[in-house]
C-alpha cells in the first residue's frame, strides 16, 4: 500500500487440484479460503480425481490413503503399519478421525467449505476434460460451480497482475 | 510497538495497528479505526465486535466460521460488513489482537 508503483503483493491466486485425497483437496480449499479471508481474488479448478471435491455424491466423502501414504502415523505416533492400511474400513476410520480433527479446528466439511470460499467471492471451476472423461453431468456438480472450463478458459480466467497460479 | 492518539486517547498499537491491550477499547476508537479502513460502523458491525472481543476473552481461536455461526450474520454478511479481509479488519476494529488462525 505504502508503495503504491511497485506492488510485490499477492493479489490473486488460482489453485489447481488434480487429486481427489483429502489432504490434497483441502489444502486447495484452505488456500482459496486464506486468500479471500485476506481479501484476494481466488479461483479453484478441479480436474481429474479432483473432481471429487465438486461431485455432490462424493464431495463429503474423501478419504486420505492408508496404503502407500508413508508419512500416516497412528494416533501414538508410531508409523501406521502397511499392512493395517489396507484392512477393509481402515482408510474410512483414519479419514473420518482426520475429518473430526479438523473441525475441532473450524475446518468445515467440503460442501460448507466451498459455502464459505464463495461467500467471499472465491469462484469455484470444474475441468472440462476431467467431466468428459468421467462421464459427469452438470447435475452431478455441486452449485458451488459456476463454469466447466478449458484449459484456455481457465488461464484467461487465472490472468492478471500479481496473479500466481497454484498446483496442490 | 507504537504510540498512536485514537479518538482522543493515547494507545498503543503494533506495528499493524493492531491495539497492544484490547482493555483500551472503545466505541469511539472502534469508529475511528473503522474509518481509516473504510468502513461506517452500524449496529450489526457493533455486534459483531462484541461477538469477537467475548469470544477473544474466553480465548477462543477465532475463525470466520465462527462468527458465521455466531447467529448475528453469516459468512457472507461477515464479508460485506468488513470488504477484503473481513476477520482481519473486524479483530482491528474490535481492539484484538490480529487472528492467526488459517481458516
Amino acid at each position: 500500500m505504502e508503495n503504491q508503483e511497485k506492488n510485490h503483493n499477492i493479489d490473486k491466486v488460482s489453485i489447481i487440484c488434480a487429486k481427489g485425497n483429502l489432504e490434497d483437496v483441502y489444502a486447495a480449499l484452505v488456500l482459496a479460503n486464506g486468500a479471500v479471508m485476506d481479501g484476494k481474488e481466488a479461483k479453484l479448478f478441479f480436474t481429474f480425481f479432483g473432481l471429487d471435491a465438486v461431485i455432490k455424491k462424493r464431495m463429503n466423502k474423501l478419504q486420505t490413503a492408508t496404503v502407500g501414504n508413508p508419512a500416516l502415523r497412528m494416533p501414538n505416533g508410531a508409523r501406521m503399519p502397511k499392512l493395517l492400511g489396507m484392512i477393509p474400513g481402515v482408510q474410512k476410520m483414519v479419514s473420518n478421525m482426520m475429518k473430526k480433527q479438523m473441525d475441532e479446528l473450524d475446518v468445515p466439511p467440503v460442501d460448507e467449505f466451498l459455502d464459505m470460499i464463495t461467500a467471499g467471492g472465491g469462484e469455484v471451476y470444474a475441468c472440462q476434460l476431467a467431466v468428459d472423461m468421467f462421464k459427469v453431468g452438470q447435475e452431478d456438480l455441486t452449485d458451488h460451480v459456476s463454469g466447466i472450463l478449458t484449459v484456455g478458459e481457465f488461464y484467461d480466467k487465472a490472468a492478471g497482475e500479481n496473479a500466481q497460479i497454484i498446483f496442490t | 510497538m507504537a504510540q498512536k492518539t485514537i479518538a482522543g486517547k493515547n494507545v498503543e498499537v503494533t506495528d499493524e495497528g493492531y491495539l497492544q491491550d484490547f482493555n483500551q477499547w472503545n466505541e469511539d476508537i472502534a469508529k475511528e479505526l473503522a474509518q481509516e479502513e473504510g468502513i461506517e460502523l452500524g449496529d450489526q458491525h457493533f455486534e459483531v465486535l462484541r461477538f469477537l472481543r467475548e469470544k477473544h476473552e474466553e480465548g477462543a481461536n477465532l475463525t470466520i466460521r465462527k462468527v458465521g455461526k455466531s447467529g448475528i450474520t453469516d459468512i457472507k454478511g461477515f464479508y460485506s460488513l468488513f470488504p477484503g479481509g473481513p476477520l482481519k479488519k473486524a479483530s482491528k476494529i474490535a481492539g484484538i489482537p490480529k487472528p492467526t488462525s488459517c481458516v
